[in-house]
């Protein structure tokens, strides 16, 4: 629990630029891909979690943009897009 | 309809060397880039090196808004309660001009877009392009913000996942095999304190990588650099080792895990996390290379996969403002002729294998398989530290030879073993 607030803090210090719909969406019927899954562990913003169900959900707030489950998932899973210009992180260091 | 001569698109070094090149030509250059400016999306470890480009941009190194020189080396092996550590230093690093440089790519990259606009060329920040348009096979623009933008040619330096190579047809969808994630903090520290504790005076900085219980076993390892008032502190693990042997810690879990051992814990103590960044990184080396041309379309940067791990280094920013340099030369060359198509943009490949660019690429193309070595890992880290530990206890009795003591973890089947991993050095 502690590592979840944590992260929540570090992401706290990024700037994000508020966007329309989400740039990455689960595709329908693949919320059990064990791909999906492992995604809860390699995520560095935490967004993606399994629930008992073994259902991931995704939270787009807080996303990097790194695009690595759009790899680990391919676009059979991940309707996968960057963010609309102008929006999502804005790094002040990179 | 919009129509420009070259339309690049992404300001990183490659978009901006790229532009750099070709602005002052009397080209209409449009560089299009989806961050709120140039830089906004671009993460480093970060150093760069500046003598292979050095002549590629003479005018641009004087007033560079880089951090510190590096004059100070370091490689830690890390085990579980201990570390062993090589330090390199001395006055033949602190020799003029400056072999490479911290730097901070939100600050160096904004920079770098002023002066290409200075020199003519337009950047469109906050927009980013959904797709190329093609005609017959032939890339003739780009879609950006739902506009319609035509061009001669297209060079793509959209970065580390490139859709627009993947849009262009170039190459399939990326897979994680040839790529690493990193994750990187940026904390603020008191320039005094970072000389004092890096052993550094004025503008010198110091590097470390680190390798072995970072990454608990798996392809990858730490990070660190000292900027002026900051420190880059970061982990790159394998993806594909992340989602065979991902065990139970989290990639964020891992970094906190790094930060919170005790040779991390006291460089960083008092510092605060001004940035948390994550970014891929392309691992795959000279095989992993994407088609870089095709018709009216060249690709630079670490959208090809100009990324090199070199064992001792990993470097991607002096191929990446190199290769838009040199994709900027073949498109001045293609203007002369009045031909954009694959042929004529081959050239970019010529100029590539004559440079330090696939030189590189071809000489250390034994090293993704060689770094890739699990044992390099857990297994080394280990052992050293078995080793030294048992040299420099000294028990309550008689101490035992130091011969025997080594001897006893390099029996003659460890020996053949090392021989073997170490045998592929030879092809690097």
């Amino acid at each position: 629990m502690t590592e979840a607030i944590d992260l929540k803090a570090k992401l706290g210090v990024d700037v994000f630029k508020p966007g329309g719909a989400a740039h990455i969406k689960i595709r329908p019927a693949k919320e059990k891909d064990s791909r999906l899954q492992k995604m809860a562990l390699i995520c560095p913003a935490g967004l993606y979690s399994v629930n008992e169900q073994g259902e991931t959900s995704l939270t787009i707030d807080g996303c990097l943009e790194c695009g690595t489950c759009r790899l680990v998932c391919g676009t059979d899973i991940l309707e996968w897009a960057y963010p609309e210009g102008g929006t999502g992180v804005q790094f002040r260091f990179g | 309809m919009e129509k420009f001569d070259v339309i690049i698109v992404g300001a990183g070094l490659a978009g901006l060397g790229a532009a750099y090149t070709l602005a002052g030509q009397g080209l209409e250059v449009l560089v299009l880039e989806r961050g709120d400016y140039p830089g906004a999306k671009n993460v480093t470890g970060g150093r760069i090196y500046v003598n292979p480009v050095r002549d590629l941009f003479p005018d641009l190194w004087q007033e560079a808004p880089l951090e510190r020189c590096i004059v100070h080396e370091g490689v830690v092996l890390m085990a579980k309660e201990r570390s062993v550590a090589i330090d390199y230093a001395g006055n033949e690093l602190r020799q003029e001009p400056c072999q490479s440089y911290s730097i901070l790519r939100a600050r160096f990259d904004r920079w770098f877009a002023e002066r290409v606009e200075a020199k003519g060329a337009m950047i469109l920040p906050k927009t980013g392009v959904e797709n190329v348009i093609k005609e017959n096979g032939k890339i003739v623009g780009v879609l950006a913000g739902g506009d319609e933008l035509y061009a001669d040619v297209v060079i793509a330096c959209d970065g580390a996942l490139s859709l627009l190579g993947e849009q262009a047809g170039l190459h399939p969808p990326e897979t994680p095999h040839n790529y690493a994630l990193g994750i990187k903090e940026v904390i603020a520290l008191d320039g005094e304190k970072i000389n004092d504790r890096f052993q550094l005076q004025g503008n010198e900085g110091a590097a470390r990588l680190f390798i072995g219980e970072v990454t608990m076993g798996m392809f990858g390892g730490g990070f660190l650099y000292t900027n002026k008032e900051s420190i880059s502190l970061g982990i790159v693990i394998g993806i594909e080792d992340m989602m065979a042997k991902g065990g139970s810690m989290a990639a964020p879990a891992l970094m906190e895990a790094f930060k919170a051992r005790p040779e991390i814990a006291c460089l960083i103590r008092g510092g605060a996390t001004m940035e948390y960044a994550a970014h891929l990184i392309p691992e795959g080396g000279f095989k992993a290379i994407h088609p870089f041309h095709g018709d009216g379309i060249l690709v630079a940067g670490d959208a090809a996969g100009f990324a090199l791990n070199m064992g001792f280094t990993v470097r991607g920013m002096e191929y990446a403002l190199a290769s838009g340099y040199y994709a900027a030369k073949t498109v001045l060359k293609a203007r002369a002729a009045g031909i954009y198509d694959a042929d004529a943009l081959s050239e970019y490949g010529r100029l590539l294998r004559e440079s330090f660019v696939l030189k590189d690429f071809q000489n250390f193309q034994a090293t993704p398989s060689f770094v890739n070595n699990p044992r390099f890992f857990s297994y080394y880290p280990e052992l050293k530290g078995n080793i030294l530990r048992d040299i420099y206890r000294i028990p309550a009795g008689p101490k035992e030879r130091l011969y025997p003591t080594i001897r006893k973890y390099l029996g003659l089947g460890e020996m053949w073993s090392m021989f073997k991993d170490f045998r592929e050095v030879t092809k690097i």
